[in-house]
């Protein structure tokens, strides 16, 4: 078998295709990538569908060797890309033969992010579990092994050559920003703003409540993982302290009894008792990601037409840049 | 805030709904979340990318580039008014062996004496009520059944167990369930259970789904080895 060979794994370093739907009626959550823009750019970049499997690295520190001819891409956190210890820019394609090593380091600089996305030509073929390559380190589902990279796994990819290698301008990619509200080229700033489409027990949180939330700026704590971002700061209790269990969506906002808001992330529990105010808008819940303890965090109010209008919008610009950039 | 009517349609996030069917554990209720998860099936895997059904809600998570939210509403109306007249279909009965004791159920003897009652009839009223499977979450295949005899309901555990071992049969208020697998928990434990609740390589992944109806047989000592039980080593409380 040929592939990449994982020589150190670096602090978290999980694989990840769009994530396992269809399957919450067993209690599996969905996994998937924490910044699935950065995700899907990776994998347009290395000519591959949305669904394919690649790494998601939290924080850094990943050196895989390739046994295979090929094309990657790094997008998502300035972790910085090396392959044969030279530097290569990210949210670009390269070339790698057999034998090369590819190294991805850790954030250098202050608004780098945490989260980056390598992907290769056609994937890493992996077994899917209940229909879904992603990683759900909780369940012990996906992946290798159920979790994190270990060193010396072989992740199973194929010879690619004669590949188009693909980039985007500095033009592009600032439109592109400016159009989709989007973070392209690795600009994570530490404060950030988050909309929120209300809903759920929404009527459960008075006006004033409400309005301490919309108004307040908000840090996330220590306690941020997959499963959810623990915020830290103004107190917006429901009237009620909890509900009858029910499904619990991505980006769901609850508030337990401490007044202290969390956002559930890609491995969230599926049903919890929480009263919740709505949910961060999709998108958003990747600058959340690629913020780490400490960063700051401001609400803004949104409809959901506009919500699913700039979701329509996001998608056919970015297929829009990938034909361009062919 | 003003009365609710059932059912309401409410928003959870940009391409999620969330529909109550009314606010507390009942049969009926359940029943009709069933009914209407059962409804819009055939649209999963195209628009509706997840159906989640719990107590008495349906959470509906769909694709924002193939529908929208009115377009879901209206599917939702639909077939909430197609189903009203529908009888519901028999639900399954599963039956699930459990070995009640002491050894197997270290709370089962401070549950009794906290109800004031006998170990025995602990058992036997757990064991005679059917049950309903109302909602699967927390970990994989973790069903909550309801609802138990108000006189074994038990308050959770001050102190969580950091290991409830798989196929541990557990009570907590009036929801009764079995562990799928390792983990922590702070249920009461009153017995094993050998029948695996989630298995990930083998199809179906488990023995229950929503809406069944289950029973637990109470079983002996010998026929719990004979069916492949093993005895864990439980966490002492103190």
């Amino acid at each position: 078998m040929q592939g990449l060979t994982v020589i150190a794994p670096g602090i978290l370093s999980l694989l990840q295709d769009a994530g396992r739907f269809g399957q919450q009626q067993i209690g599996l959550t969905t996994g998937g990538p924490l910044d699935s823009f950065a995700f899907t750019v990776a994998n347009r970049l290395c000519h591959n569908n949305d669904n394919a499997c690649a790494i998601e690295i939290s924080i850094g520190g990943l050196t895989l060797e390739s046994s295979v001819d090929s094309v990657i891409a790094l997008t998502g956190a300035k972790l910085g890309l090396k392959i044969n210890g030279q530097n290569k820019t990210q949210w670009q394609s390269h070339a790698i033969k057999a034998g090369d090593k590819i190294n991805i380091g850790f954030a250098s600089e202050k608004n780098s992010g945490c989260r980056a996305y390598l992907a290769v030509a056609g994937g890493f073929d992996i077994a899917k579990q209940f229909g879904s390559q992603a990683t759900v380190s909780r369940e012990g589902i996906g992946g290798l092994q159920g979790g994190p990279l270990q060193k010396t796994d072989l992740l199973p990819c194929s010879n690619h050559r004669d590949l188009e290698l693909l980039r985007f301008s500095e033009e592009q990619q600032s439109n592109f920003n400016s159009n989709c509200n989007s973070n392209f080229n690795s600009n994570y700033p530490d404060l950030v703003e988050l909309r929120v489409i209300l809903g759920y027990q929404q009527d459960h949180f008075s006006p004033v409540k409400q309005a301490i939330f919309f108004s307040s700026e908000y840090t996330v704590s220590d306690l941020c993982d997959r499963m959810g971002y623990r915020l830290e700061g103004p107190k917006v209790n429901a009237d009620i302290e909890g509900i009858l269990s029910e499904g619990i969506c991505l980006g769901a906002i609850q508030v337990p009894a401490d007044g202290q808001p969390i956002v559930l992330m890609n491995d969230r529990q599926t049903i919890g008792g929480y009263p919740k105010i709505g949910a961060v808008f999709g998108p958003d819940l990747a600058k959340l990601a690629q913020l780490s303890a400490g960063g700051r965090i401001k609400f803004t109010a949104m409809d959901i037409n506009d919500a699913h209008q700039e979701l329509l919008l996001t998608k056919r610009q970015l297929d829009q840049l990938v034909l361009e950039a062919l | 805030m003003a009365a609710t009517l059932y059912p309401h349609i409410e928003i959870a996030g940009a391409d999620a709904l969330i529909v109550y069917l009314g606010a507390d554990t009942q049969p009926e209720i359940s029943a009709e979340v069933q009914r209407l998860a059962q409804g819009l099936q055939s649209f999963q895997g195209q628009e509706i990318v997840d159906l989640v059904p719990s107590y008495a809600s349906l959470l509906i998570n769909f694709n924002p580039l193939l529908c929208d939210h009115l377009w879901l509403r209206k599917k939702i109306r639909e077939t909430l008014d197609s189903s009203t007249s529908q009888q519901e279909s028999e639900s399954r009965l599963v039956e699930l062996p459990s070995y009640y004791s002491e050894e197997s159920g270290p709370d089962l003897n401070l549950l009794a004496s906290n109800a004031g009652l006998s170990p025995e009839e602990v058992i036997a009223l757990h064991s005679e009520a059917e049950y309903r499977v109302y909602a699967i979450g927390f970990a994989p295949g973790f069903a909550y059944l309801g609802q138990v005899d108000q006189k074994i309901a038990a308050p959770r555990l001050a102190t969580p167990r950091k290991k409830v071992p798989k196929g541990a049969v557990a009570i907590a208020d009036r929801q009764t369930a079995v562990y799928p697998a390792v983990s922590p928990g702070g249920w009461n434990l009153i017995g094993l259970c050998p029948t695996p609740m989630f298995d990930a390589n083998n199809e179906p992944h488990m023995p229950v789904a929503v809406g069944d109806r289950i029973r637990f047989r109470p079983i002996s000592r010998e026929e719990f080895f004979d069916l492949g039980g093993e005895l864990p080593e439980f966490e002492v409380q103190s």
